[in-house]
């Protein structure tokens, strides 16, 4: 019988009740008195010079209040990178900061290099073309294609920078010599070049920032769409604005999902709050969906060499990868984490691979910049790797379930230490290929693929069995890999004198369900109903300072820093308990909400426990403070590693390339569910992710560096018509061996395992209609590009 | 400017409009109507969907000065009378339809639209005519079968779990 409340029950999400009603509050559904708006002007040229900058027209059109240009910013800080990442010598990275508006130089299509703020937007907006009209900026080749930027020493996306390079990093450098002997004493090696495609983030809520400045007292407001309001804080704070970060209250409300996209502190932001001071009135900004994608960070555009040494069997011996990863124009905040750590580090996969190597050359561009986007580094390294087992299964004619299955670690072997510096701490990836297989009904399928050809359709089965590392993170281990900031997290729980608690949560909703899943684990804990428990978050004003939500970390690291800080409320209950009822505090028991003396009937509800502790009248206050209140920070031990097994069935049209995505199967190992609707939610969502970049999505520039995907009309998004119902599974857990509460993380998921499923199901098909010549097609896996494949 | 008169949500109201103000900024600036939302500037993602005279329309299509005089109903007037949630609105609910809730109201009222032209849509027809609205969140999995539900067949039959 399922639960119905607390850790494990399907609770109803409170948040949709708002949502379904047209009450959420968004950042642009703010309307703040006397609001003046503000209206980015960005380069229509990929690359130039900014040689002057006339504000003269724009500043005397009707409702003008201010022009903004980077003149204005160049005496204050840039907006960093999080992680420094040394190159294969030793040698750091180059660093170039991105300016709150670009000056001297635009650097991509959208670089934004004034801003026009106006009494309505109509007017900002018309004033913002006279002055992109007033501006000359001498356009300079463009640098887009990353072979060519390394090639062409000539060209320069910073001056400062002679070969486009951030670096060259390789991992782990000192086991490179054995990777080679490795390979080259290998009987077979599979050998696959692809391009991991550039996708944009298209959270349905664009960016928005609202900024407000309060003279009386010097405090600064900002209101934004972020998924990590603190860190967001200590970008403007310590790096760009120099604003004491006491003087800054950042708030993220409703966020219309963020996917990675809007982790970084983005200029607009800094902008948005000089003009409110120089103003003296409240500025916002809204993105229209086209200013989305030409300045929101995109995600992944790595293009990969991947080497598999193997025996004849397919027993995986040494993988080597070199890989070009875009950065774009500038150095988003996690940019250089990305192609790095959260990428050569789960190059083993869930495989025992004895040897592997990693090589990442980082380079700039003059394109949107690229960071984390849902999964993060991890789709790549997954997409290479199982993309490369199935080329290397039908080059030596095996099966790629059986290959799979003799190569994954096996129970036994945990915890596991890689040959690319992780430490998997748990895991059956047997149990959920077994699952997979079952519920995906393998064994029908070859009468489905005879049903299809039936209908002239080739059907394809493909399987991707995957890992990563989330919760990010250890902060004693990313420190040592560079991240200049700790990713502990932290929750208060407040118990209100009547009972009730609040907890106020460094992690950040923006459709993970927060406000629903977190009350079940406090209502498990403290044996109360989760409709007494309020959970506060986005508000660097009422929360404990916490890095927010991305890598699928909320539950695993803030859920267990609320953990932590209920076994503190417990703790001091106890003591409480212990005056009340007049026994030792070791014999006091709390179970089901109520503190009990062991072995007696004598008990105090939790309710009551509050209510003494705020109202002290039978209470030890020589010895106790009153008051009911905790903080906890949790910084991990180890990542943790969710994996699972996903089987995807296509059927192509060899006709026209048209694929469709008829079956996709997801058995995930998440460790302990709190809530399981949710849960399948987010690997449906992650699914349909990755489906989108496997079959249509992708981002193209031209070589003139002008984005020809800048739309939904030519940025193709997968519709509800593009994908099946999902068959989805999380029963294979083997919970977390280092956090309270054994969870792994699920947000990730489906976007990680699901574009290699997807390609080699693609690749199946192609197969079975005799198309053997077809050994891999890049994503998106378009009509277009299957039949020039079947017909090259 | 002009005042712009309409009937929005049973109730008559008027704002100033421009004769370039979209429907969708009626409602959000003049009304404060702000469960409408804007989600592009192409009209492909559906997050303003309204109803106009009992059809579906993207909001961010439509004139405010072109529907004087119509009868416009947005998320805000789709619970019912006792402010419970409507049949979409807590199907959508009790299947996970949301998860940001961005898209969401354009979602309902689409869903709405089909279901009133269609009371018993299949699944194909579903994805079909829910093709003009995005979800970034759900893979579409829970809307579809919160649309089912809402037309009362049974969504847990015909979706895989």
């Amino acid at each position: 019988m399922p639960k119905d409340t607390g850790i494990g029950a399907s609770t109803k999400r409170r948040e949709d009740v708002r949502f379904l009603t047209g009450r959420g509050v968004y950042t642009d559904d703010l309307s703040l008195f006397g609001q003046a708006h503000a209206v980015m002007v960005r380069s229509s040229v990929a690359h130039g010079r900014i040689v002057s900058i006339d504000t003269a027209a724009a500043e005397s059109m009707p409702g003008v209040l201010a022009v903004f240009t980077g003149e204005d910013f160049k005496d204050v800080g840039g907006n960093p990178a999080g992680w420094l990442i040394n190159s294969r010598d030793g040698t750091p990275m180059r660093e170039p900061k991105r300016p709150v508006l670009a000056h001297g130089k635009v650097r991509h299509v959208g670089d934004a290099y004034a801003a026009v703020i106006a009494e309505t937007y109509a007017q900002a907006k018309d004033a913002a073309q006279v002055l992109a009209d007033a501006t000359v900026i001498e356009e300079l080749p463009a640098i887009v294609d990353m072979r060519a930027a390394v090639a062409d020493a000539s060209n320069r996306v910073h001056d400062e920078i002679p070969d486009n390079l951030c670096f060259d990093w390789g991992w782990i450098e000192d086991n490179r010599a054995a990777v080679d002997a490795a390979m080259k004493a290998a009987p077979h090696v599979v050998t696959l070049e692809l391009t991991n495609n550039r996708l944009v983030p298209n959270a349905m809520e664009p960016r928005a920032s609202i900024g407000e400045y309060f003279p009386g007292t010097g405090d600064y407001k900002l209101t934004t769409t972020s998924q990590n309001p603190h860190l967001t804080r200590l970008l403007v704070c310590a790096f760009v604005m120099g604003i004491p970060e006491n003087k800054l209250q950042v708030v993220a409300p409703d966020v219309g999902g963020g996917f990675g996209s809007k982790i970084y502190h983005y200029g607009e932001e800094a902008l948005v709050l000089a003009a409110a001071k120089r103003l003296g009135r409240p500025v916002r900004w809204t993105a229209e969906r086209t200013e989305s994608f030409l300045s929101d960070a995109h995600g992944r555009d790595h293009v990969t060499k991947i080497e598999l040494g193997c025996t004849k069997e397919g027993d995986i011996l040494a993988i080597r990868t070199e890989t070009l990863a875009n950065v774009g124009a500038y150095l988003s905040n996690f940019s250089t984490a990305t192609p790095t750590f959260l990428h050569g580090t789960l190059m083993a996969g869930p495989y025992k691979v004895p040897h592997v190597y990693v090589n990442v050359k980082t380079v700039f561009t003059n394109t949107a910049p690229v960071d984390a986007y849902r999964g993060a580094g991890r789709p790549e390294a997954t997409y290479s790797i199982e993309r490369v087992i199935d080329k290397m299964c039908r080059e030596l004619g095996l099966d790629p379930f059986e290959v799979r299955r003799r190569n994954l670690l096996t129970p036994d072997q945990f915890p596991y230490t890689t040959p690319v510096g992780l430490v998997y701490d748990t895991g059956n990836y047997q149990a959920t290929l077994d699952k997979a297989v079952e519920l995906a009904d393998v064994a029908g399928f070859e009468a489905r693929r005879a049903e299809s050809a039936k209908r002239g359709k080739l059907r394809g089965m493909g399987l991707s069995t995957w890992i990563e590392a989330c919760g990010i993170a250890p902060s004693h281990l990313v420190g040592v890999l560079g991240s200049r900031v700790g990713l502990y997290d932290a929750a208060t729980v407040r118990v209100n004198a009547t009972g009730t608690i609040s907890v106020m949560t460094g992690a950040h909703s923006h459709g993970q369900g927060h406000e629903t899943v977190f009350p079940q684990i406090v209502a498990e804990k403290l044996g109360i109903p989760e409709t007494s428990v309020e959970i506060v978050h986005g508000d660097t004003a009422k929360i404990p300072f916490g890095m927010g939500s991305y890598g699928s970390r909320s539950l695993a690291v803030a859920g267990s820093a609320m953990d932590r800080a209920l076994d503190k409320i417990i703790a001091k209950g106890k003591k409480i308990a212990a005056h009340m009822l007049e026994a030792a505090e070791g014999d006091i028991t709390f179970a089901d909400g109520k503190f009990s003396v062991a072995g007696t009937d004598k008990a105090k509800s939790f309710g009551e426990i509050a209510f003494s502790a705020y109202v002290p009248h039978n209470y030890p206050l020589e010895t106790l403070e009153p008051g009911l209140e905790e903080t906890a920070f949790y910084d991990p031990a180890n990542f943790t590693y969710p994996a699972g097994a996903y089987i995807c069935e296509v059927e192509v049209d060899a006709e026209t390339g048209k694929v469709d995505v008829v079956a996709f199967t997801a058995a995930d190992d998440f460790g302990n569910v709190m809530n399981p609707l949710i849960v399948e939610g987010q690997v449906h969502g992650g699914v349909g992710q990755g489906i989108g970049q496997a079959l249509c999505e992708n981002t193209s520039y031209d070589e003139n560096g002008q984005l020809l995907t800048g739309s939904y009309m030519d940025y193709a998004m997968p519709r509800a018509d593009d994908v099946p119902f999902y068959t989805v599974d999380h029963s294979c857990a083997t919970p977390c061996t280092h956090n309270p509460l054994g969870v792994k993380g699920c947000g990730e998921a489906g976007a990680i395992g699901s574009p290699p499923a997807v390609v080699n199901a693609v690749i199946d098909a192609l197969h079975s209609g005799g198309h053997t010549h077809v050994t891999h097609i890049d994503m998106p896996v378009s009509p277009n590009r299957v039949w020039q494949a079947i017909n090259a | 400017m002009t005042k712009v008169t309409m009937t929005v949500n049973g109730k008559s109201v008027s704002a100033e409009a421009e004769g370039r103000t979209l429907l969708v900024n009626y409602l959000r600036e003049g009304l404060g109507l702000t469960g409408t939302h804007v989600g592009c500037d192409t009209s492909q993602c559906g997050a303003c969907v309204v109803h106009v005279d009992g059809k579906a329309v993207k909001s961010c299509t439509v004139f405010a000065v072109d529907v004087a005089g119509s009868d416009v109903r947005t998320i805000e007037g789709m619970a019912n009378a006792d402010g419970s949630l409507g049949v979409v609105q807590q199907a959508f609910q009790d299947h996970h339809g949301l998860q940001c809730g961005f898209c969401t109201p354009g979602m309902v009222m689409s869903s709405a639209a089909l279901l009133a032209e269609n009371p018993r849509p299949t699944e194909a027809e579903i994805r079909h005519y829910l093709e003009g609205n995005i979800c970034r969140c759900t893979g579409y999995h829970n809307i579809v079968k919160a649309v089912l539900a809402a037309s009362g067949q049974d969504a847990g039959a015909m979706a895989a779990e």
